[in-house]
């Protein structure tokens, strides 16, 4: 009995060191969202000049959707362009996207030279509806189910470890649902 | 000699003059981050936007609060502040609106509920803990030096004593 009393500091300091180091493998940039499994805010965003469809909470019912926070500025944006444009044109998801506080030519400009494979896009020229998503560092993304309720977020680009693992099997799971 | 000793007066005064003006002109702590365009007409709400702002963590650079950091994000949050103050919104309401958005997470001193009981708890719990141990060591060691406690002398050994202590003095 007094022997483990004695070994007990030993073993705190092991139990906190095990919590620290683990904590190491956490990226503090990744924040719980307090949306998911929540609907969508209410929004009306208009479309990008020359374009008829922009995109509301409305629009977000019915298909399993994700919905791309981007802007012609971000760089990890860019990167992520090539996954997206795959799971929208082969992987057959409806992607539609938020264009975050951009200039409407740049916007546009980027999507010739990149391609666009959203559906449509709402323009958040002053980033106050990507406020009432939780945005708070493009590109983010978010997988909405049929009934319009934010099911996954992800912060950062998306890589294709991402749609593999996560994406697929749960856009899988809520077209069943 | 005293000429000396004036001039160096003087050339003291000159020199800290400045240095006293300037700390009475510039305003004291860093540069902050709320632009004037940002600062509301009413000065009590403008009060009370910044120490709404001062609790709310920027989720940019993540150790300073949205009053301190110059983050687009975080200029964006403030006038959002002051936005929900103007339309009428209790501090408490302003909190809310961004909680409902960003979560707990934003908030830089945490709330007291279920999910965060062993941040709040813990210090009390484990100093509490720690006290009932040293108090339980003492007194177990006052214990242990009581019974340590040995029989009187004998008459026999008192004797034998007396007589090592004698050939100690000599």
């Amino acid at each position: 009995m007094r022997r483990v009393l004695y070994l007990l500091p030993f073993l705190l300091f092991v139990g906190v060191g095990v919590a620290f180091y683990l904590g190491f493998e956490r990226d503090p940039r990744d924040i719980p969202s307090v949306l998911i499994d929540k609907p969508v805010p209410s929004f009306s965003l208009p479309p990008l000049p020359g374009r008829t469809e922009g995109l509301s909470s409305a629009r977000l019912t019915g298909d399993v959707t994700l919905v791309n926070v981007f802007a012609s500025w971000c760089i990890p944006c860019k990167a992520e362009h090539p996954v997206i444009t795959r799971l929208a044109r082969e992987q057959g998801v409806t992607v539609r996207a938020i264009n975050h506080k951009d200039k409407a030519e740049d916007a546009l400009a980027w999507l010739t030279r990149n391609g666009d494979p959203y559906a449509s896009i709402g323009v958040d020229l002053d980033g106050r509806v990507s406020i009432d998503w939780g945005v708070y560092g493009v590109p983010e993304s978010f997988l909405i189910d049929r009934q319009g309720r934010i099911r996954f977020k992800h912060v950062g680009p998306l890589t294709p470890q991402v749609v593999e693992e996560q994406i697929l099997p749960l856009v899988k799971h809520l077209r069943q649902g | 000699m005293r000429t000396i000793a004036r001039a160096c007066a003087l050339s003291l005064a000159l020199g800290l003059t400045p240095l006293a003006l300037t700390s009475l002109v510039l305003p004291v702590g860093p540069a902050w981050a709320v632009q004037p365009d940002e600062v509301l007409a009413d000065p009590a709400l403008e009060a009370r936007a910044r120490d709404i702002s001062k609790d709310l963590r920027c989720l940019v650079c993540q150790n300073q609060s949205i009053d301190d950091s110059n983050a687009p994000l975080a200029r964006d949050l403030r006038v959002l502040v002051r936005e929900r103050l103007k339309a009428g919104d209790s501090d408490a309401g302003v909190m809310t609106y961004v909680t409902d958005r960003y979560g707990d997470y934003v908030l830089l001193r945490p709330p007291f509920k279920a999910t965060t009981l062993v941040l709040w708890v813990a210090p009390f719990a484990i100093l509490l803990l720690g006290g009932l141990a040293t108090a339980l060591f003492l007194r177990g060691r006052r214990g242990a030096t009581a019974e340590a406690d040995t029989a009187p002398l004998t008459e026999d050994e008192r004797r034998r004593l007396d007589a090592l202590l004698r050939k100690d003095d000599l």
